[in-house]
């Protein structure tokens, strides 16, 4: 039911608009179909033409992004045969397994540095987001506006100076080395999102909390943590998108044991130029959780992207 | 009562310690908050950047660090200045930001204005169409060159599919008149929802009675539309404007992976020309006096852009 209004567009226009922006939407989601599409192709259908919107599917893709290969001679391959599905994959195609890819070292450095980034960024950054929510801290401005302002340098500028510094203590493609790095860039994003969370909390909670016989610490464990929460939630997940998506500073200081996946999803090739199924695969497994991620987020979006500068 | 585990954590800390945490006074606790962030941000923004603005003014190259350094002046601003491939990657850069803030902000705000008809579904539209810039640009851009293929990717069938033009007679990503379009193209794709984002939140901002105002004084929706949505909607789009300009011109993970640069170097922004000199060449001092040309360069382009921000916001 609804109330006759003055400003209420009209069911024409509603109906009219609405088509605009489901073709719109699904344009847009056209490549993101076809990465996922790929991943179970065979390489053959995967560069056929016309391109082929229905085929048969096949985990082959996947297979060849977990292992390493090799051809071998007919009569080793009538004499080994398969042990279970993924060998059977392999075993059509007149090849064995060798054993296994980067992809999953790649994948779990993207975990570990991802996750261990977030963690230190949100943590130090509630902390700071509170102090300056609450306190009187000299050159607080200053200071936001210095923090906001390390996002304008281009990060291969920043690289240069960072890849002596890591060179020089010994940090160049550890892990150690991309957490602190990944904490340092978003911890500026951090801070003031959170910032903008911690000031919609009533500080009158606070004071009667003062009163009732909890110390500033107290009040800030037991009463403000608990209401940022979905802030700080939030937060974490804009962080984690952040370190799981970078790319150039990855791709300049890691080369091998701390590689995370975008900078290795690239680098797959197969026989004779990129294997685009397996791409496709690594893609999928990499972009699916930012997908999830992004539509448990969709009603904080607007504030995270914007450095928290619009709030709805 | 279930004890929750901030209540156990609490318990385990040592007494003494707990005590003397909770003794601090305000002050410290601003201070011992506040620290650890500035210590860090220190060590990995401020002293890298002074030590960028160090090395610019010598002849360092990162490849011989035990060559010896020698400070000489203002010759690599001086190259910089004067080298004409640099202004072509900015003439680059310049056509790569135009094009890309253009059809953002068009297609952006359009879409915004639909989704704001408050038509079913609009939840669920609204979060497809935002998916794209969520991903990973390097992993969006390794796949878009596949789509991008002649003959056999999709982008190529569907131009073929809607024009009949053949589709293994173009390259996107290998043609001089064709590569700086291709890159708008994505970028496109990917950032327009973020610019209808910033323009949603603009348009629902602004309050249903002076609509009503207006239709009780019978204004033309013509009207409504200059008077009332653009300018109350113009703060937002200008802020929409400065995040993705800052960020255009940053640009390196999305282009690099298309087309890395070329054909020749007519995609070759400022970011990835930076990228060549400084990881390629190993020209480090050159590369830190180009990188801080750059930063000068958004920082004042973006303050200036701020002030004409806030006039308008202060309207």
């Amino acid at each position: 039911m609804t109330n006759w209004s003055l400003t209420e567009p009209s069911n024409t226009q509603k109906y009219v608009a609405g088509t605009l922006v489901a073709i719109y939407a699904l344009v847009t989601l056209l490549p993101i179909l076809w990465i996922l599409s790929t991943g179970f192709k065979t390489p053959t259908d995967s560069i056929a033409y016309p391109p082929k919107l229905i085929f048969e599917p096949t985990l082959e893709g996947y297979v060849n992004l977990f292992t390493t290969q090799t051809r071998q001679t007919e009569e080793y391959l009538a004499n080994n045969p398969p042990n279970n599905w993924y060998e059977q994959i392999v075993h059509d195609k007149g090849m064995v397994i060798a054993g296994p890819s980067r992809f999953g070292e790649r994948f779990l450095n993207s975990v570990i540095i991802g996750f261990g980034s977030t963690f230190l960024s949100v943590f130090l950054g509630t902390l700071a987001a509170y102090a300056f929510s609450r306190y009187k801290v000299p050159l607080k401005d200053d200071l936001l506006f210095f923090i906001l302002s390390t996002r304008m340098m281009p990060p291969i500028a920043v690289a240069i100076p960072i890849f002596l510094m890591f060179r020089t203590l010994g940090l160049s493609d550890t892990h150690a080395g991309m957490i602190l790095l990944y904490t340092a860039v978003n911890l500026s994003l951090a801070v003031w999102l959170l910032k903008g969370f911690i000031d919609e909390i009533p500080i009158e909670y606070e004071e009667a909390a003062l009163i009732d016989g909890y110390t500033r610490f107290q009040a800030f464990i037991k009463v403000v943590l608990p209401q940022a929460t979905t802030g700080i939630a939030s937060t974490a997940i804009f962080c984690l998108i952040f370190a799981w998506n970078e790319y150039a500073f990855a791709v300049l200081l890691t080369s091998g044991t701390a590689q995370t996946a975008p900078p290795f999803i690239p680098t797959i090739i197969g026989v004779g130029g990129q294997d685009w199924p397996a791409v496709a695969a690594g893609a999928t497994l990499f972009l699916v959780p930012v997908m999830v991620f992004t539509i448990l987020l969709r009603r904080h979006l607007l504030r995270g992207i914007t450095f928290g500068a619009v709030r709805k | 009562m279930k004890v929750s585990p901030l209540e156990k954590a609490a318990e385990a800390t040592p007494q003494k310690l707990g005590r003397s945490i909770r003794g601090l006074s305000d002050r410290a606790i601003a201070w011992i908050f506040v620290t650890p962030t500035i210590l860090l941000l220190l060590a990995i923004n401020i002293f890298p950047l002074i030590w960028t603005i160090r090395l610019s003014f010598t002849n360092y190259r990162a490849n011989r660090p035990n060559a010896d350094i020698k400070f000489i002046g203002l010759r690599n601003y001086e190259r910089i200045l004067t080298d004409s491939d640099i202004w072509q990657t900015m003439q680059a850069t310049a056509h790569f930001l135009f094009w890309t803030l253009l059809l953002q902000v068009v297609i952006g705000f359009a879409l915004a204005w639909l989704i704001n008809r408050k038509f079913k579904g609009t939840g669920l539209w609204t979060t497809i169409i935002v998916l794209p810039m969520m991903l990973s640009p390097a992993v969006v851009g390794n796949f878009w060159t596949f789509l991008y293929q002649p003959q056999i990717g999709l982008f190529n069938y569907l131009i073929s599919f809607l024009t009949t033009i053949d589709p293994s007679s173009f390259t996107m990503i290998g043609e001089v008149s064709l590569a700086p379009w291709a890159i708008v193209i994505v970028d496109t794709w990917m950032w327009t929802p973020f610019v209808m984002l910033i323009c949603l939140a603009g348009l629902r901002s602004i309050p249903d009675y002076i609509y009503e105002a207006a239709e009780c004084d019978r204004a033309s929706s013509w009207r409504q539309f200059w008077t009332i949505t653009i300018p109350m909607v113009l703060p937002f789009l200008m802020l929409a404007v400065l995040f993705r300009g800052i960020e255009n011109f940053k640009m390196f993970d999305l282009v690099v992976l298309l087309t890395g640069g070329g054909p020749g170097s007519t995609t070759e922004l400022t970011s990835i020309n930076l990228k060549r000199e400084a990881f390629e060449k190993w020209r480090t001092g050159y590369a830190s006096a180009y990188a801080v040309i750059l930063f000068v360069t958004i920082f004042g382009l973006a303050s200036i852009y701020v002030k004409a921000l806030n006039k308008v916001k202060d309207r």
